[in-house]
C-alpha cells in the first residue's frame, strides 16, 4: 500500500473509533455534559487532559520550532509544562473543591459580582476561538497533504467528526474520546521518534538518543549538529539568540498561561474528588512529558537530517518527498548563484574567499514532523499514521475548546446573568445548540483564517497570564481580596497586554525589534509583564476599598480544606 | 452554603510552607538551571553523553523535575490531609 492508501485506512479507523466511544459515553445532564457527571478516573483524566492541551501545535509545529530555534526552542518546552506545577500545586484541587461547572463560575461567585463573571466570560471566549481556528486549520493541512482533498473539504469533515461527539457527548463524550486520541497521538509521535532514535544515535530511546553519538561518525549529535550550524553560518544549535530575559518572560508568560487556560482548568472539575484533582494534574504531565521530551529529540534528528539531504546537494536530484511539499508551497527554493545546488545557509554564512553567501531554500516550520519519517525514508504506514496522530491532536483540543464556549454561553452567561429559571432540560438543549454553533464558527475561521492565527495563539496566552491566573490565585491565597481589587486587576493585565500586543504585531510592525520593546521583552512574552501590573493593581485596589462579604470568607476557608467535596455540598445546577 | 469544617490550626500553614519550598525547587531548575544558569552550567557536560548541563535541563532535565515535583506534592498532602482528619471519604 502506499501512503495515501495506509493515511486513508487508518484515519478511517480512528474516526470510527472515536465516534463509537462517543456514542458509548453520551450525556443526559447538564452535570455530564459540562464536567461528565465529576466520575472521571484521575488517570483517564490525566489522558484526557494530555489530548485536550497538546494541539496541533505541539503535534505538529513545537519539534519544528525547535529545530529551526535550537536552545531558544527550550521556552516551549518549559513554558508548556512547568504550568502543570502551577495547576496541580495552586489552582486544581482548590477550584475542584469549589465545585461548579466553569471559571467564570468561580470568579463570579468569589467577587461576588456579574461584572466580574462577564469580563471572565468574554475573556474564556476569545482565548477559545483564538485556539480553535488553529486546530481547525491542521485538520485542513494534514487532510491536504496526506489525503489530497481540498483544505475546505479537509476542515469540513474535521468539523463534521468534532460536531457529533461534542454535541451529543458534551464533556462526557469529549473525556472519552480524548483518551483514545491520546493514544493514537502518542503512539504516531512515539514510533518515528524511535526509528529515527535507532537510525541515528543506535539507542532506541530518544530522550537518551539525544544525548548520544551519531552513528556514522562518532561524534556526539549535538556536537555535530554545532559544528555543522557554525558551518553554515546559523547560530550554535546548543546556544541561543534571544536575550535571557526574554527567554525568562517568554517562558514565564507560558507557564502561567497554561495554568490559566479555560479549557485546561475546567478538565479537574470532572474527578470526584479534591485528591484526585492533585494527582490527575501529575498523570497530565506524566503523559505530556513522554511526548515533550521527545520533541527535543526528534527537533535535533530532523534538522541533521535536514541538513545532510538538502545542502550542497543538486535541485535536480531532490527526493520525492522534497517536490510533494514544493508544491503546497510550504518549501521553496530559489537558485541565486546559478549553480544548481541547494544552499540552505545561515546569516553569517562565509565561502572558502569570505565571501557572504545567499540562502536558496526556505522551509516552513510546520512541516518538519510530518515530513520527517520520509526524510529518513520510513516505510509508508509509518507517514499514515503521523498523519492520524496529527488529526488525534487537533480535534481532542478543538473539542475541550468548543465545549468551553457552549457552556460559557449556556451556562455562565444565560443561566447566570440573562435567564438564571432556565430548566434543566432548557439549558441541556441550549449548552448543544451552542456548541453546534461554535463548531460552525470554528470551522468557518479555519476555513478562512484571519490573517494572524499564529499571533492570536501568544494573545491567547498572554492574556490568560494577565488576566484568570491573577484573579483565580488571589481568590484562594488572599482572604482580603474583594470585587474592586480584582476587576481593577483583570482590566489593568489585559489592557496592557493586549494593548502592547496589537500596538507590535498590527499598529507598527516595523517597530517589533528588540531595541524597542519594553526592557527587551517580545510581545510573546508581556503576558509575564501583565500579570504583574494585574498583581499589583489588585493588591493597591483591594486595600484602599471595603473588605468582601463575611460569606466570602467562608467560601474561601471551605474551599481550602478537601473534606466535603462530595455531592452533598454542590451547589446545585 | 454549608459553613466550613472546623480545621485545627496549622494545616494551610504546612500547606504553604510545602509550596514554598516546592515552588522554590520548581523555579531554580527550570528559570535558574535552564536559563539564569544556563550559560554558566553549558560549560559542563554530564560524563558520557553530549549533554551539556545547562541545554539539558532547559530541554530535559526541567520537566523531569516537575513531574517529581507534582507527585511530591500529592504525597506530602495526602499525609497532611490524614493528619489533620481533612482527607474525604
Amino acid at each position: 500500500m502506499n501512503v495515501q492508501a495506509w493515511t486513508f485506512t487508518l484515519v478511517a479507523i480512528t474516526f470510527a473509533l472515536y465516534i463509537g466511544v462517543a456514542v458509548w459515553s453520551r450525556a443526559n445532564t447538564t452535570r455530564d455534559f459540562y464536567v461528565a457527571g465529576k466520575g472521571v478516573p484521575p488517570l483517564a483524566n490525566g489522558m484526557a487532559t494530555a489530548a485536550d492541551w497538546m494541539s496541533a501545535a505541539s503535534f505538529i509545529s513545537m519539534a519544528g520550532l525547535i529545530a529551526f530555534l535550537g536552545y531558544d526552542g527550550s521556552v516551549y518546552l518549559m513554558g508548556w509544562t512547568g504550568g502543570y506545577v502551577l495547576l496541580a500545586l495552586l489552582l486544581a484541587p482548590y477550584l475542584r473543591k469549589f465545585g461548579r461547572y466553569t471559571v467564570p463560575d468561580f470568579v463570579g461567585d468569589r467577587y461576588y459580582s456579574k461584572t466580574a463573571r462577564v469580563v471572565a466570560v468574554v475573556c474564556a471566549i476569545f482565548i477559545s476561538f483564538t485556539y480553535v481556528a488553529g486546530q481547525m486549520r491542521g485538520v485542513g493541512i494534514v487532510f491536504s497533504r496526506f489525503l489530497e482533498v481540498p483544505i475546505e473539504w479537509g476542515v469540513a469533515i474535521g468539523m463534521a467528526i468534532v460536531f457529533f461527539y461534542a454535541v451529543l457527548g458534551g464533556m462526557k463524550g469529549i473525556t472519552y474520546t480524548q483518551v483514545a486520541q491520546y493514544c493514537v497521538l502518542i503512539f504516531a509521535y512515539m514510533v518515528p521518534a524511535i526509528f529515527l532514535s535507532i537510525l541515528i544515535t543506535g539507542n532506541p530511546v530518544p530522550q537518551l538518543g539525544l544525548g548520544g553519538a551519531d552513528l556514522v561518525s562518532g561524534e556526539y549529535l549535538l556536537d555535530r549538529l554545532d559544528g555543522l550550524h557554525e558551518q553554515l553560518g546559523f547560530a550554535a544549535y546548543t546556544d541561543g539568540s534571544k536575550s535571557t530575559l526574554d527567554v525568562f518572560a517568554i517562558t514565564a508568560a507560558l507557564m502561567v498561561g497554561t495554568a490559566g487556560l479555560p479549557h485546561v482548568i475546567i478538565r479537574f472539575y470532572t474527578v470526584p474528588r479534591v485528591r484526585d484533582a492533585r494527582v490527575s494534574a501529575g498523570w497530565a504531565l506524566l503523559f505530556i512529558a513522554i511526548l515533550y521530551t521527545t520533541a527535543p529529540a526528534v527537533a535535533v534528528f530532523a534538522r541533521t537530517n535536514l541538513l545532510n539531504t538538502v545542502s550542497e546537494q543538486p535541485y535536480e536530484a531532490v527526493p520525492e518527498w522534497f517536490t510533494t511539499w514544493e508544491n503546497t508551497d510550504l518549501i521553496a527554493y530559489e537558485d541565486h548563484n546559478g549553480d544548481g545546488l541547494i544552499q540552505f545557509v545561515g546569516p553569517s554564512a562565509v565561502d572558502v574567499s569570505g565571501q557572504p553567501v545567499e540562502n536558496e531554500l526556505t522551509i516552513d516550520r510546520d512541516i518538519m514532523v510530518l515530513a520527517n519519517p520520509e526524510i529518513a525514508g520510513l516505510p509508508a504506514w509509518v507517514v499514515g499514521l503521523v498523519a492520524a496522530g496529527g488529526l488525534a491532536a487537533a480535534l481532542s483540543t478543538a473539542a475541550g475548546l468548543l465545549l468551553v464556549v457552549s457552556s460559557a454561553i449556556s451556562h455562565d452567561l444565560l443561566k447566570g446573568v440573562f435567564r438564571p429559571g432556565i430548566s434543566e432540560r432548557g439549558e441541556l438543549v441550549w449548552a448543544r445548540i451552542s456548541a453546534a454553533f461554535a463548531v460552525v464558527l470554528a470551522g468557518y475561521l479555519g476555513i478562512n483564517p484571519p490573517g494572524f492565527v499564529a499571533q492570536v495563539v501568544a494573545f491567547a496566552f498572554g492574556l490568560a497570564a494577565a488576566s484568570f491566573f491573577p484573579a483565580i490565585i488571589l481568590g484562594i491565597f488572599s482572604r482580603r481580596m474583594n470585587r474592586e481589587g480584582a476587576v481593577a486587576g483583570m482590566i489593568s493585565g489585559i489592557v496592557f497586554t493586549a494593548a502592547y500586543i496589537i500596538y507590535f504585531n498590527y499598529l507598527n510592525p516595523a517597530a517589533n525589534t528588540a531595541d524597542n520593546w519594553f526592557l527587551g521583552i517580545s510581545p510573546e512574552g508581556i503576558g509575564f509583564v501583565g500579570m504583574l501590573i494585574n498583581f499589583v493593581v489588585a493588591g493597591i485596589v483591594s486595600r484602599s476599598t471595603a473588605a468582601p462579604p463575611e460569606e466570602v470568607g467562608r467560601l474561601v476557608e471551605r474551599i481550602r480544606v478537601p473534606k466535603g467535596s462530595g455531592p452533598a455540598h454542590e451547589v446545585s445546577a | 452554603m454549608p459553613s466550613p469544617p472546623s480545621v485545627r490550626p496549622g494545616y494551610w500553614a504546612a500547606n504553604l510552607r510545602y509550596l514554598g519550598i516546592l515552588l522554590s525547587i520548581w523555579f531554580l531548575v527550570s528559570f535558574g538551571c535552564g536559563i539564569l544558569f544556563a550559560d554558566a552550567l553549558n560549560g559542563f557536560r554530564f560524563p558520557g553523553t553530549g549533554f551539556k548541563v545547562g541545554f539539558w535541563f532547559a530541554q530535559q532535565g526541567a520537566i523531569y523535575a516537575f513531574l517529581v515535583l507534582i507527585f511530591v506534592y500529592v504525597r506530602l498532602m495526602n499525609r497532611l490531609d490524614r493528619e489533620y482528619g481533612v482527607e474525604e471519604e
